[in-house]
């Protein structure tokens, strides 16, 4: 009966008391709404489209949308480059990315699972310890963690950017979340067949939280790629840094090569925007998840 | 110390009926969780400790013992000197309260100018992007792509895009029969229309995403009822939407407020601080005042002053939400 009475409020049928207009106002909605797409995301293909322009064309008034004379110099130029190994750069990004993210991971997931599925002294205080700082804003620990990662000689090396970052508190916020709803009955089988706790931590728990779990990678992933502020302060020379503070080389040292800096910027974004094409729903879920459970 | 309790167990678990399984299963987990020794849960918990430890537990005191020394990186000596770093802030006369507080008045700037934007601007791409229509998911990525990127790619290419003279922007704004000589990154106010207009850009997406993860909680009865009311569509979004969505508009007033007080690659690429140092902001005064100048003390005590700035606007939002509540 419900049903039946919600169908007819439902919004598509509003357009269809007036008849014929229909049609029409959705042809005329998908038009506006595409030509604010398109505007929308037209600086990401005007930085796309320059990447492939000649150093005269990139700069030339008025601009061009599809390059008279498409190249790959500007790639090769700055692939190449003495001062700024954009190669480099691009391997020290995915490394640190990669392994941050996998830190993240592993640590968060271990420090989960206890704060979801095990009683001990103390685990409140721990717990509100750590989502406390979800709180800190993190200027404060800018600073001092400069002087720490400068103590332990990582100043100038991949580690500066790879472990302080490492300890998530919205990661353990978010697998514990996930954790607690797990159902028992896998956990308790495995207990009566004797496995202990890391057993059924790394057999049943993990498997079973795979999308969580490929989430806050992909999360973790995506902001140590684009991590600019800290990165910036801690790699200084040219092989060390990763893209983002690469990039902001790549702007010094040739202001008026916009060719250049956007094969630069292409390159940078190239790789998040592939995992975001092919993740889409993952991050975009895994972000709402983290704000409306915050 | 497990083995004891364990055929207990197995003698319950056998014969235990379908319908008191799950009350059976509640009891031997509780059970399951006092046998197990206590070291195991901070075994797990020992790798994640030791960096929350080093990372974030600990720089925070050491942040305040460092904002309580003349604590030059460079130079050997590091002397107590009490609040003087802080105090120093508050004199015209020192060094360092002019760069933070025109850091401060810049951040201040930007935060009035984004955050509503960023509340209002968002929320009709969420209202837009809930209708059902074909292709929504592609619409949706789109508005989302440029949060993607880092701020490093965001603040190359609009520094590209924005350029006075060969500048995108200004060849269309001159098309269109608009003033094409527009210095948005090297003069004032234009240079904050731009580092405001650019943030709205890139960050619009996440915001949208957390209302239409709001927008889908409210339950749909709340819109039957009010159209049976007779409430048109303006009513129906004043009088069901926006009381929905109180909690997700705290949370994104909030993040949001935070994220424009954090402001910092913007005005790095975009406009170099310029004109003079007028778009540089606090986070930029303070990493130049610590991490290019090596005076570490005054950045420290900058960075505390700025994180009471901004638990006091917090405790402000906190309460503007519940006020309306009751």
């Amino acid at each position: 009966m419900a049903t039946v009475l919600e169908r007819p409020a439902a919004p598509e049928a509003t357009g269809e008391r007036r008849g014929r207009g229909r049609g029409g106002r959705l042809a005329a909605r998908y038009v506006v709404l595409t030509i604010l797409a398109l505007i929308f995301i037209s600086p990401l293909i005007f930085m796309f489209v320059t990447s492939f322009k000649t150093r005269q064309e990139a700069t030339a008034v008025p601009p061009s949308w599809i390059p008279d004379d498409p190249t790959l110099g500007a790639y090769r130029a700055i692939l190449d480059a003495e001062g700024t190994p954009v190669l480099r750069w691009f391997a020290n990004s995915m490394i640190a990315a990669a392994a941050n993210a996998a830190l993240v991971v592993a640590t968060a997931a271990m420090a989960a699972y206890p704060l979801a599925r095990m009683d001990f002294r103390f685990k409140r205080v721990v717990f509100a310890l750590i989502i406390g700082t979800l709180f800190v804003p993190p200027v404060i620990l800018i600073i001092p963690n400069y002087l720490i990662v400068g103590e332990l000689q990582w100043l100038d090396t991949l580690w500066a950017v790879i472990v302080p970052t490492a300890a998530s508190a919205f990661g353990v916020f978010f697998l514990r979340q996930f954790f607690l709803s797990l159902p028992n009955e896998l956990e308790e089988a495995a207990l009566l067949d004797g496995a202990n706790k890391w057993q059924i931590f790394s057999r049943v728990i993990l498997p079973l939280s795979r999308p969580a779990l490929v989430t806050l990678a992909l999360l973790a992933f995506l902001t140590n790629w684009n991590d600019f502020l800290w990165p910036v302060y801690v790699l200084f020379s040219p092989e060390t840094q990763t893209l983002p503070p690469g990039l902001s080389t790549l702007q010094s040292a040739n202001n008026v090569r916009y060719d250049l800096i956007m094969a630069g910027a292409v390159i940078a974004s190239a790789p998040v925007l592939a995992l975001f094409v092919f993740a889409q729903r993952f991050v975009i879920e895994g972000v709402s998840r983290s704000g409306l459970k915050g | 110390m497990s083995t004891p309790t364990r055929p207990t167990e197995r003698e319950v678990a056998a014969p235990a009926p379908a319908a008191d399984r799950l009350q059976a299963s509640t009891a031997r987990r509780s059970r399951s969780g006092r046998r197990t020794s206590w070291a195991t849960p901070w075994l797990f918990l020992l790798p994640y400790l030791v960096l929350f430890g080093t990372f974030v537990l600990a720089p925070i005191v050491y942040g305040v013992w460092i904002s309580l020394h003349d604590y030059d990186y460079t130079l050997p000596g590091k002397p107590w000197v009490g609040l003087r770093n802080y105090t120093n802030l508050f004199d015209s006369e020192s060094v360092t309260a002019g760069p933070f507080w025109d850091g401060m008045k810049a951040t201040a700037i930007f935060t009035v100018f984004s955050v509503p934007l960023l509340l209002v601007v968002p929320l009709a791409v969420a209202v837009v992007m809930n209708q059902r229509f074909r292709g929504r998911n592609l619409f949706r990525a789109v508005y989302f792509a440029p949060y993607v990127l880092g701020v490093a790619v965001i603040g190359v290419l609009w520094r590209f895009l924005l350029d006075r003279n060969i500048g995108i922007v200004n060849h269309y704004l001159g098309v269109v029969g608009l003033p094409d000589d527009i210095p948005w990154l090297t003069s004032v106010p234009e240079a904050w229309v731009a580092l405001v207009g650019v943030t709205v850009w890139w960050t619009l997406g996440f915001n949208a995403v957390i209302y239409l993860a709001g927008l889908q909680d409210i339950p749909n009865e709340l819109y039957e009822a009010a159209k049976v009311d007779g409430a048109n569509a303006w009513q129906r979004f004043r009088n069901v939407t926006l009381p929905g969505l109180r909690p997700v508009t705290s949370f994104v007033t909030m993040v949001t407020i935070i994220a424009s007080v954090n402001m910092f690659g913007q005005s790095y690429l975009m406009t170099l601080g310029q004109p003079g140092t007028d778009t540089r902001t606090a986070i930029y005064a303070i990493t130049e005042t610590g991490l290019r100048n090596f005076r570490m003390g005054d950045a420290a005590a900058m960075s505390y002053v700025l994180t009471l700035v901004l638990m006091l606007l917090s405790l402000a939002v906190f309460w503007l939400f519940r006020e309306r509540k009751s």
